[in-house]
């Protein structure tokens, strides 16, 4: 075979085998989708949204409870998680400051890498502990703390987006500068920051470990935020390795709806940003 | 709301502002200084949380510390009861289960990469990316679900008889079929890491300035030297980058590899045994922890996990920093 020959396979060869590469990792993807659409749907009913779970044994009943709880903790999470997150990005954009930004944007990035159950594990230590008992609260304060980094650090690029012009103007025409910040700069910024928000809630709707032991999961309706609480993600987890039939099926079930609510605030946040894109242009 | 608006917005703010000018100079100090005060305010709680994370579980985990010292990390007995703990087959299971993980994950990642930016043509290229970005959105106790009751059976039916006699003579494919153990939840890890290693890869080959790949093509190379000779070189810190954050995630994975791994403290030669790592131990046990020390070794066990995975990820950042422009693909 001639060099140039050689050469022409070669490259062919290595062309092919990346695309074989990449249609390989979707693979999953779609055996994944088969399957959950396929186990799921015909496992979904309304009772699954109407009622809480029967009692050992009792075929039937739902998960209205921790749809509910999921909504609950996402919600808590977000007390948190957005104002540290966000108020903490238009900190690390517009500080003058020499060192401290740079401290938190790295740490940060360090905290985004945390394993989830490490960060459960803070959570119980810091209410569990005190509170002695596992509580809706608990579970909050650890999604909030996942919520941070990954809030604060598209806020912070978003912010750096924002025209200097438009800040100029405010200032110029007498603003002080946090209406400056407020009015001008966080409304500009508005779309990109509802992204990263619902990136965040995507990622910590579908969490399970370290609700293990701060929320605890709970098979009836919660009394109060500082009392166990059930939750999707736990309830899937716990029928999945259950030894009964029918509460496989309400994992897949569970599992289904789950990744939708994902998947309807990723495509909320995909949304946001076309308008972001739009705008810039 | 768009540049045009605001504009409008700071225009009718404008008719007011004489007057809010100067009746008020005094109070928009005061104003600024309020809104300073909260900002640094939120950064001393996100200092905190941050401190706070690292003090609880030193503090925790101290006596367990204490009690076991270095044969914690050494020690082979993990019993609750006798209140012995040895960490050793969780850390081998992590170990283990993530470099099954990542031996798959690296080339097929890395792989996905080149071909998302430099083979694929133009309108494959965001279908595809948007497709291996779903991958990483969706929930780990998902892939745990499909891993017990689609992947465990699969590989006990089929794969792991196929591999026990062909390749039987290694002592990695030796043991009965169980389905559930290490290959399993390397497999699941693999296709978690994937997604990560590709779209970050993604990001950095897409930084390497074109002016690389242009001069390949002058001298006649063919894209695929092109990409060998001028991008993969030029990208190679920011892809052992993308690998690391990848590497980062499958330490640290809990809820899909606690459903398929087996869950039995035992280190064994072959990948069809089951495992246990130290992200599912805490998952399975924290709650069930009887006594002060069990819990402490527990918490010990979250922070060599902590610490491992921070100088992973620390790591993993500073290298694809070092690709210029690639800063934005770490995000998530």
């Amino acid at each position: 075979m001639s060099i140039e020959t050689r050469r022409f396979v070669v490259n062919r060869v290595m062309g092919v085998l990346s695309g074989a590469a990449a249609a390989l990792v979707i693979l999953p993807l779609i055996l994944v989708f088969g399957f959950l659409l396929y186990q799921g749907g015909t496992s979904l009913n309304l009772d699954f949204f109407t009622h809480t779970p029967k009692p050992v044994g009792e075929p039937g009943g739902g998960m209205a409870n921790a749809i509910v709880g999921t909504l609950i903790l996402i919600g808590l999470a977000c007390g948190l998680g957005l104002p540290v997150g966000i108020l903490g990005g238009l900190y690390v954009a517009d500080s003058q400051d020499a060192h401290l930004p740079s401290v938190v944007r790295f740490l940060a990035d360090v905290l985004n890498g945390v394993p989830s159950i490490v960060i459960g594990i803070f959570a119980y230590t810091l209410v569990v502990l005190p509170m002695r008992r596992f509580s809706a609260l608990a579970g909050g304060v650890a999604l909030g703390v996942i919520m941070i980094p990954i809030v604060l650090r598209t806020t912070e690029e978003i912010i750096r987006l924002v025209p200097a012009s438009l800040r100029e103007a405010g200032l110029a025409l007498g603003l002080p500068k946090w209406k400056v910040t407020v009015r001008i700069v966080l409304t500009t910024a508005r779309a990109g920051i509802t992204t990263g928000v619902m990136v965040a809630i995507a990622r910590i709707a579908g969490e399970t470990a370290p609700l293990l032991f701060t929320a605890f999961g709970n098979r009836f309706w919660h009394h109060g935020l500082d009392q166990p609480i059930a939750a999707l993600a736990i309830q899937v987890f716990a029928y999945a390795i259950s030894p009964f039939d029918d509460w496989h099926r309400q994992a897949w079930a569970g599992a289904l709806v789950l990744i939708s609510i994902v998947f309807l605030v990723s495509l909320v946040a995909r949304l946001a940003t076309r308008d972001l894109q739009r705008q810039a242009r | 709301m768009s540049e045009a608006d605001a504009r409008r917005g700071g225009g009718s703010q404008a008719v007011s502002l004489p007057r809010a000018f100067f009746i008020a100079s005094g109070r928009n100090v005061w104003g600024d200084r309020l809104f300073q005060g909260c900002l640094y305010a939120v950064i001393a709680l996100f200092l905190a949380i941050m401190v706070g994370m690292v003090g609880a579980l030193v503090v925790e985990s101290l006596p367990a510390a204490r009690r076991f010292g270095l044969s914690f990390v050494f020690g082979l007995e993990w019993d609750p009861v006798q209140e012995s703990f040895g960490a050793l087959p969780f850390i081998y299971g992590t170990v283990v289960s993530a470099a099954v993980g990542m031996a798959l994950a690296v080339p097929l990642g890395i792989g996905a990469a080149i071909y998302l930016a430099e083979v694929a043509p133009f309108p494959v290229r965001a279908p595809v990316g948007f497709l291996i970005e779903l991958l990483a959105a969706v929930p780990s106790v998902v892939y745990g679900l499909w891993g017990i009751f689609v992947l465990a059976p699969f590989l006990r039916q089929w794969v792991e008889p196929a591999l026990g006699s062909t390749l039987g003579w290694l002592p990695l494919f030796k043991g009965p079929p169980y389905g559930v153990g290490m290959l399993a939840a390397g497999l699941i890890l693999s296709v978690m890491t994937v997604p990560f290693i590709a779209t970050v890869g993604r990001e950095v080959l897409l930084a390497v300035p074109n002016t690389q790949r242009e001069a390949a093509l002058a001298l006649g190379a063919t894209s695929w030297e092109t990409t060998r000779v001028a991008v993969l070189p030029y990208g190679r810190s920011g892809l052992i980058g993308a690998v690391l954050l990848g590497l980062g995630r499958a330490l640290g994975e809990t809820m899909a590899v606690t459903m398929v791994i087996g869950n039995r403290p035992e280190i064994s030669a072959s990948l069809f045994a089951p495992g246990y790592t130290m992200a599912s131990v805490l998952a399975n046990e924290f709650t069930e922890a009887t006594s002060d020390l069990y819990l402490s070794a527990l918490v010990e066990i979250g922070l060599l996990l902590f610490v491992v995975t921070v100088l992973v990820n620390a790591l993993a950042r500073l290298l694809v920093w070092t690709v210029g422009g690639a800063v934005k693909g770490i995000r998530e």
